[in-house]
């Protein structure tokens, strides 16, 4: 090498680099033939564009739709179809109340069930568990999510109703007879099995966004409170839960969205009846559920539009309720929102 | 053979700020040029605004002119074109990591549709023998990934990737900075005997990496381009009080 | 005077109380969280195991009252359905999610695609269906494999679309200014290299979009409705093995319930193959070699 200020010596090794008029000007002509290709560019970003507005056109299109096809029952009953409570397609009156009970009543008895041993298992995985089985406890709670709603149904009627008709509900009619939720007739399926089989469902969602909130919570947190002298419990009810309730209302939120869609699962327990009892042991039915077992055979078009008008509550519905939830995720962990189960 | 750039009046912002003042520089063909000066300088934004790489940042403006020959690179042609003529060699090596070694080297080329697989083979040995890597490869080109290599190993393939297109000019931004010194002074020795077929542009905060390699030296500050003469006045007698600071070490 | 600082015995005891009673009920969740799960798996492969023979795969459902047959016409639907449904939803989805990481950055058209996306994912399945009815079945005054497959397409596309973006914006900054510097143009810099060097995470996300529309039924019900009988036309009603799961698990026969534990079976070994093979590849780092 030579030194600072001298002048180089000279190059000692032929570089093998472009000879005139070699291989290296046929690549500087093919290239500078090649154009901008401005052309290209601009097409490609077009076709992005159209890509992604794609997604909103089928959003539009859904909502017109449905919107469009229930215009009969919208029509005739207004706003009185969602608390009348008389479904008789025969003599075209529609009256959906049953069915909004129906998804409210199995939803809530979900999240019941299924928030406290959520939220239990969250804690346990975050907090509390040995690292070793961590990874796989939350596969395994993960994997509840993948199982399909068809399959969760097929479960329940063969095992989750027996069992509930034979062994829980005469414990529960025994016990708690008196107030009235829990009567004769068993069956076994209605809107407590109902309930049951939802909260496996959305149990999963609720433990996995628990813990990502519950994780975005930083050790300082934990720290500061394990520095008073505070049990584990208590730092983590303090430390960890308390920054979290934000987000892990929004879970629960996200949890009942999920809740009032769900269709086969619940369609296979709930019992198929329109009718409001407050017996939870008595056979119901749900918005989804109508749809699913009614709308193949709906002759008509009033009968038609009144299924679809269900369907486009439920549409409203789970759109509040989804956006709610996501903005309360997003505020606690303050990112892109998380991938749903 | 390389061609000189002559930049006139060229200013740079990025958003509100404003990175480069009035530079007027002319870089000569076929010798290298080093750019010098402290952290935040502006000679990294100088030499992204010779390929056109500096308005990839959306919120980049830049006015002035940069001419290449006789066109005008800003006006004349659209900054693809621009970019197969004026390559560019970044700080860190960053070779494509889902390619082998032999199309990393040709991707310059595949990507904009060339084919000939004869003349392919051919322009990646010459390519990769310009960048004193071939010996070290030959054995596996289209075994081994581009990432698959050492630090100094991976910056000469980018280098030989940048020279697969057979550009006129070749910018190099710091390109020894995140390699140990023997690495560095293979990619010195390169430098060396690129500069008879290429028009060389070297950033660098290695003055004395500057000294051995470049006939010119351009002294940055602020944004502004205090000084650009000869490599050897500027570090034996330059003209100007900050330049000598400089390079005495009294800051940056 | 120091007495008031110390605490009291019992509120130690309590504490010391509450603490242990929490981990046992966190420990209680966890073990009746688990525990469903691994009945329902013991469950199926006891009931299921049974009826899993070759002529299940290979035969269609025999009439009532005969023993045997099989749900082949059901898996073969099904795979139908869901190749329409991913020439559909996949194309759609990786384009929208290039759209979003290289266009998108900041833009208020972005936002709006990425929450119209968000509302698309809280679609119930069976709006979905009743949707896909009224805007394919009933102009075409048919039910089609086509038509499910369109259903179960969107439902793919916004799962689709959010990996694809994630998985994009983590390519490096760097590689994607070497292509740019070697004067290529961004098209082919965003296809050939971006999202070359994305797609293990970008086929990850359309594994797990396709596993979770397998086990749909919901969108299938007045779409692709369920054939009884070997049909692969995609202008007909089509079997799908969800749909035959259902319908042969409120039937009142016991063959029919056997094989529905059958197809369940399948069904269940398919998809959760499908999500431990995408946590496998993701737990083994997306991008290889990428830094």
């Amino acid at each position: 090498m030579p030194g600072p200020f001298e002048t180089p010596s000279p190059v000692t090794e032929k570089p093998g680099g472009p000879q005139p008029g070699g291989e290296l000007s046929t690549v500087r002509k093919y290239l500078q033939a090649r154009g901008n290709s401005a052309l290209a560019d601009k097409g490609f970003r077009w076709l992005m564009i159209l890509c992604a507005l794609s997604i909103f056109a089928i959003v539009a299109l859904i909502c017109t739709e449905l919107v469009l096809r229930s215009q009969l029952t919208i029509a005739k009953f207004g706003i009185k179809f969602f608390f009348g409570s008389a479904w008789d397609p025969v003599n075209g009156n529609f009256g959906a109340l049953p069915f909004v009970y129906g998804t409210l009543v199995s939803s809530i008895v979900s999240l019941i069930i299924a928030v406290p041993l959520a939220v239990g298992v969250a804690v346990f995985i975050t907090e509390m568990c040995p690292r070793m089985l961590r990874g796989i406890l939350a596969f395994l709670t993960e994997l509840l999510a993948a199982i399909p709603s068809v399959v969760y149904g097929l479960w329940a009627v063969f095992v989750l109703v027996p069992i509930l008709r034979e062994h829980v509900n005469p414990i529960l009619i025994k016990l708690l007879g008196w107030s009235g939720l829990f009567a004769e007739p068993n069956f076994g399926i209605g809107m407590l099995a109902a309930g049951i089989i939802l909260a496996i469902m959305i149990l999963p969602i609720i433990s996995s966004l628990t813990r990502e909130v519950m994780s975005a919570v930083p050790n300082t947190q934990r720290e500061a409170v394990l520095a008073l002298g505070a049990t584990r419990w208590e730092m983590i009810r303090m430390g960890v839960l308390r920054n979290a309730r934000i987000g892990i209302v929004g879970s629960i939120i996200l949890g009942l969205g999920r809740a009032l869609g769900e269709t086969m699962a619940v369609t296979m327990v709930i019992g198929n009846s329109p009718q409001i009892m407050k017996n939870l042991l008595a056979p119901g039915y749900s918005m989804a559920s109508v749809i699913a077992n009614e709308f193949s055979e709906a002759s008509d078009d009033m009968y038609r539009s009144a299924l679809i008008e269900i369907g486009l509550a439920l549409f409203l519905v789970t759109i509040v309720v989804n956006g709610l939830a996501r903005l309360l995720v997003w505020a606690v962990t303050r990112g892109a929102p998380p991938r749903s189960a | 053979m390389g061609v000189g750039i002559n930049v006139t009046n060229l200013n740079a912002w990025y958003g509100t700020t404003h990175a480069l003042l009035d530079i007027n520089l002319p870089i000569p063909a076929n010798e290298a040029t080093a750019l010098i000066g402290p952290s935040g300088c502006g000679k990294s934004t100088f030499v992204r605004c010779l390929n056109r790489m500096h308005e990839t940042n959306p919120v980049a403006r830049v006015v002035g002119s940069v001419r290449m020959g006789d066109i005008d690179i800003y006006k004349d042609v659209s900054p693809v074109e621009v970019r197969r003529r004026i390559g560019m060699v970044f700080q860190r090596p960053n070779p494509f990591p889902t390619m082998s070694i032999y199309d990393n080297v040709a991707s310059g080329l595949r990507l904009n549709g060339f084919g000939n697989r004869r003349v392919l083979d051919e322009v990646v040995e010459r390519s990769l023998r310009s960048a004193a890597l071939w010996d070290e490869v030959k054995a596996d080109l289209k075994k081994k990934s581009g990432a698959s290599l050492s630090g100094g190993q991976q910056q000469r393939l980018c280098i030989a990737r940048a020279l697969a297109v057979d550009p006129e000019v070749l910018l190099m931004d710091e390109p020894a900075s995140a390699l140990d010194p023997v690495s560095t002074a293979k990619i010195e020795d390169l430098i060396f005997q690129l500069k008879s077929q290429y028009t060389i542009v070297i950033v660098t905060h290695n003055m004395q990496q500057a000294a051995r390699v470049a006939e010119r030296t351009g002294f940055f500050l602020n944004g502004k381009l205090v000084e650009f003469d000869s490599t050897h006045k500027i570090f034996t007698n330059p003209g100007d009080k900050r330049t000598e600071d400089y390079i005495t070490g009294r800051f940056g | 005077m120091a007495n008031q600082y110390r605490t009291s015995a019992w509120n130690r005891y309590s504490r010391y109380v509450s603490d242990h009673l929490a981990t046992g009920l966190a420990v209680l969740s966890t073990i009746l969280v688990i525990a469903p799960l691994i009945a329902i798996f013991i469950y199926l492969l006891y009931k299921g195991a049974s009826s899993l023979n070759l002529a299940f795969f290979t035969q269609i459902p025999k009439p009532v009252g005969e023993t045997g047959g099989g749900m082949a016409n059901a898996i073969v639907g099904s795979a139908v359905v869901l190749a329409i449904g991913s020439a559909i939803g996949v194309p759609i989805g990786i384009a929208a999610g290039v759209f979003l990481a290289e266009f998108g950055q900041g833009g208020r058209l972005a936002n709006v695609v990425r929450f119209t996306a968000d509302v698309l994912n809280g679609v119930p399945s069976i709006v979905m269906g009743v949707a896909v009815y009224s805007l394919i079945v009933l102009p075409q005054k048919h039910f089609s494999a086509f038509a499910g497959g369109v259903a179960l397409g969107i439902m793919m596309i916004p799962t689709i679309t959010r990996t694809t973006e994630e998985m994009l914006l983590m390519v490096p900054h760097s590689i994607r200014e070497a292509a740019l510097g070697l004067g290529v143009p961004n098209w082919r810099s965003v296809l050939s290299v971006s999202l070359r060097t994305a797609s293990p995470g970008v086929i990850t996300g359309c594994m797990l979009a396709f596993a979770r529309v397998a086990g749909e039924t919901a969108p299938l019900l007045f779409t692709a409705f369920g054939n009884q009988f070997w049909s692969v036309n995609l202008a007909q009603p089509i079997a799908a093995l969800p749909l035959q799961i259902y319908v042969y698990a409120l039937s009142p026969y016991d063959e029919w319930h056997r094989l529905a534990w059958a197809g369940a079976l399948v069904l269940i070994v398919l998809i959760v193959v499908s999500v431990s093979l995408v946590r496998y590849v993701t737990s083994r780092g997306v991008l290889k070699g990428a830094n």
